[in-house]
């Protein structure tokens, strides 16, 4: 086994978290500001990274800073945006050649070093706004991103249940953001915004690859300063309660197929005691192809082809999705709800857990084995503000006994229910 | 064995063909913690006209068998094969691609019982009436689920267009109708005919002990009797060089139109090296011509007609070959219009830059050392490669001799008028 763990360095404004390994033929920049969600930020953040990526002040025009990543062996760009828990992330990485593995020796770390210290800190800038073109290029990305959750039903009807679920709640905002919000911003407000996001939001920079800690370290130092903050924080408020009766919503739509999503409220979030209990509660009813889920709504009813459930450890919620016939929804919710109330009653064996427990050893190391995969893991460290080591997680699961797991579920309570269906629905 | 080094990628192949035809390949891999084998057989939805084995007579099955028999080779007599994978804390899966089935797991743990367990359900198949049956109802719900997804439609809205006869035309989980005509006879006679050893290749990668995991493919397949089994006889109808059809549009549920441009190749008979050299010729054309550092896609982006959803493709296999180009779009007809000037244009001699050469193929040899950290890429691509005549591992050095002549020559014999094709998702 081989468990990755890191080294932290904290500068001023930021922490850079060093993961060396000789594993890979790349190595890796990842770059991350997170802020609380709120529907005042959260349109103008969703375009901040399209913006930043699209040039700088030393590589003006998209064609430019393009070339220049071709020539530095293709080195890999990308934003990403993701909703933990009530926080909004800002991805932005950059992975690289390692040159050891060409037969060129250009310094290809101290370029991507420098590249996306330039991407971050030497944006493309005039009269205190970003380029206007550049601007509004990507906002009119921004509103297609936005609306093409409308044409894939599977992503939509998941989108409509946290909607529906989380009405009150930050987490309902989409993580693109809202149409409505995107005109209103210009060159200008969308820049301030920038100024006052590197000066508040939490700053985290991680290096994976085959690299030298030392100058790692210098590369940091010199290239990415910041002034010192005391990040905002947000409550997990997965917690709150919903009223006693279940809220159902259907929804007709042009489709063939019936997408069922049912939202649960898990009481139980990443960090907490019983936190791996319901790590391995929801493996047992829905995660894997072994699941309860599977065996009954897919292997013995046939309504299925997709069935499953998973967990949103940070906000404290579970979601059942699955696609069936129109005409199979009661069916459908009746056998998912037997089955929360098999795992309610300990009805489940030695054998279930004893393979969920191995599943989800298997998945965590195997996440492990991408650069990608090592910054999610450890980055929930960040999200909870709790240290949780890998090899914690690992003996954590280990350790869960069957009255855990029921005691997990007994705290599981079903709050939505969403059904997107054709017309020919209840004929 | 025999053991291939790579050095300037520091990695090392091992190989060793059984007596009973199979290849099996392992590549080591220190310092990860998954072991990814995959049981691949040279036998995909294209294959569904052929001379069973020990049989006089050529046979077409329904759309969608290969498909379907992916999906029940993991039921047996006594209970799903997922279950044991899940018990040596294995996950396991398979896909069907239009020339090849692939069973497969991960894990990071019990290796050796998982290969052994791979290897043997894909090698002891059990059909009964009943669970075929069953199945009709969980593959009909993947086939509606497809039928909604509007890039789905597209792909394969496209494929028909560029194709007359070739059944790559065909979706590779058939029809709710087609699936319906299936039986177990049926199963096991494309079984018995595409699953033997000499037509299947075994990848293992991963942290493992090279010459203990040969030996123990090598028991395992002593101790199973085979016949010698002659090469599978397939049969194609001829297919014209120009398209089917030049232009589709559907009407779908979406709110932004989608518009994928093709063009068939005139020529799909290569294989070995004339193949590869010719798949990355015209990959390296697309991305000069396509790449986001490229005036087009500056062009394209900036007047909108392109978004974060665009991308460009070429492949190959045998009999059939395609560029793709294209993604969603505020304008389908003119972004149609578009691509196709473009590349009638980087059709014409000269029109590609020598340093934009070399820039593109500096971004592939980097993107294939990106690649290569994923042993998913690793097995599933070195598998398609091989059943091409193929190394995957000729990428590279390949590349480096590119001329700019190989892309004009590459780009001349692919662009053409008749071998376009335009395929559209509109709203409805």
């Amino acid at each position: 086994m081989n468990v990755i763990e890191e080294t932290v360095k904290l500068y001023d404004g930021f922490k850079l978290h060093m993961i060396k390994t000789d594993k890979f033929k790349t190595n890796t920049l990842v770059w991350k500001m997170k802020a609380p969600l709120q529907k005042e930020t959260v349109t103008v953040r969703s375009l901040l990274p399209h913006v930043l990526q699209s040039n700088s002040a030393d590589h003006p025009t998209t064609a430019k800073l393009r070339s220049y990543l071709d020539e530095l062996y293709g080195a890999a760009l990308y934003v990403d945006l993701a909703k933990k828990g009530e926080y909004h992330v800002i991805t932005i990485s950059l992975d690289i050649a390692n040159e050891k593995f060409l037969s060129d020796q250009t310094p290809l770390l101290k370029k991507a070093f420098e590249l996306l210290a330039e991407i971050v800190t030497k944006p493309n800038v005039s009269d205190n706004g970003f380029d206007q073109t550049t601007v509004n290029k990507e906002k009119r990305t921004l509103k297609q991103r936005i609306q093409s959750v409308n044409d894939d039903k599977m992503r939509y009807a998941n989108y409509r249940l946290v909607q529906e679920m989380c009405k009150e709640e930050p987490y309902a905002l989409h993580v693109h953001g809202e149409l409505e919000a995107v005109d209103q911003i210009t060159p200008e407000t969308l820049y301030s915004y920038y100024q006052q996001a590197l000066e508040k939001d939490e700053l985290d920079l991680y290096v994976i690859g085959d690299v030298d800690e030392e100058e790692v370290q210098s590369y940091a130092s010199e290239l990415f300063q910041f002034q010192n903050r005391d990040p905002q924080k947000t409550e997990a408020n997965g917690r709150s309660h919903k009223g006693d009766s279940v809220h159902e919503v259907k929804e007709v739509q042009d489709v063939k197929q019936g997408k069922l999503n049912i939202g649960y409220r898990t009481n139980i979030v990443y960090g907490d005691e019983d936190y791996f209990a319901l790590q391995v509660f929801n493996g047992i009813f829905g995660g894997f192809s072994h699941s309860k889920l599977f065996l009954n709504v897919r292997e013995k009813a046939s309504l299925a082809y997709y069935v499953g459930s998973r967990l949103e450890s940070h906000k404290g919620l579970m979601m059942v999705m699955s696609g069936i016939e129109n005409n199979k929804f009661d069916q459908a919710t009746g056998i998912i709800e037997e089955q929360l109330q098999a795992m309610k009653n300990g009805d489940f064996s030695e054998k279930e857990i004893g393979q969920t427990k191995a599943v989800i050893k298997n998945q965590l190391l195997e996440t492990m084995d991408t650069a990608r995969g090592v910054v999610e893991v450890l980055f929930h460290n960040i999200i909870s503000r709790k240290e949780v080591s890998l090899t914690e997680w690992l003996n954590g699961m280990d350790q869960v006994s069957k009255e855990q797991i029921i005691a997990a579920a007994k705290k599981v309570e079903l709050d939505t229910v969403y059904f997107l269906h054709g017309k020919e629905e209840g004929e | 064995m025999e053991k291939l080094i790579f050095d300037q990628l520091q990695e090392e192949l091992y190989h060793e063909k059984m007596d009973n035809g199979l290849d099996v390949y392992i590549l080591p891999k220190k310092g990860f913690n998954k072991t990814f084998a995959t049981f691949t057989t040279k036998y995909g939805s294209i294959d569904n006209h052929f001379l069973p084995l020990d049989k006089d007579e050529y046979v077409k099955v329904p759309d969608g068998i290969a498909h379907f028999l992916e999906h029940k080779m993991f039921e047996k007599e006594d209970g799903d094969v997922f279950q044991q994978f899940s018990r040596q804390g294995a996950s396991a899966n398979a896909f069907t691609s239009f020339t090849r089935t692939a069973y497969l797991f991960s894990s990071t743990s019990e290796v050796e019982k998982n290969l052994e367990t791979l290897i043997d359900f894909v090698q002891d198949p059990y059909f009964t009436k009943e669970t075929v049956d069953k199945e009709k109802g969980i593959i009909g719900q993947e086939i509606t689920m497809y039928d909604d997804n509007p890039d789905w439609r597209l792909y394969y809205g496209l494929i028909e267009n560029m194709y007359k006869n070739h059944p790559v035309k065909i979706d590779i989980a058939g029809t709710i109708e087609s699936i319906s005509h299936i039986t177990k006879d049926m199963l096991y006679e494309c079984y018995h005919t595409f699953y033997h050893p000499s037509n299947m290749l075994l990848f293992i990668v991963g942290p493992v002990d090279t010459e203990a995991i040969m030996n123990q493919v090598r028991d395992n397949q002593n101790k199973k009797t085979y016949n010698e089994q002659p090469e599978v006889k397939r049969k194609f109808e001829d297919e014209p060089s120009e398209v089917a059809q030049s232009h589709r549009q559907l009407k779908m549920n979406v709110q932004t139109p989608k518009c994928l441009v093709g063009i068939k190749t005139g020529n799909a008979t290569q294989s070995g090296e004339e193949m590869l050299k010719k798949e990355l010729s015209l990959n390296i054309m697309l991305d000069i011509l396509f790449g986001k550092s490229s005036e087009n896609y500056s062009f394209l982006y900036g007047e909108g007609l392109i978004d974060d959803t665009f991308s460009y493709d070429y492949s190959q296999e045998q009999g059939f070959g395609f560029a793709m180009i294209g993604g969603d779009t505020i304008d389908p007809d003119r972004l149609a219009d578009e691509l196709r000037t473009m590349l009638l244009k980087g059709r014409e001699n000269g029109s590609i830059a020598a340093d934009s050469l070399e820039r593109a193929k500096k971004k592939k040899i980097g993107s294939f050392m990106r690649a290569v950290n994923s042993p998913e890429y690793i097995a599933n691509q070195f598998t398609r490669y091989s059943f091409n005549g193929m190394n995957l591992f000729d990428i590279v050095p390949t590349l480096e001799n590119l001329q700019l002549a190989d892309i004009e020559q590459a780009a001349n014999e692919l662009i053409a008028e008749d071998r376009f094709s335009v395929c559209q998702v509109v709203p409805k």
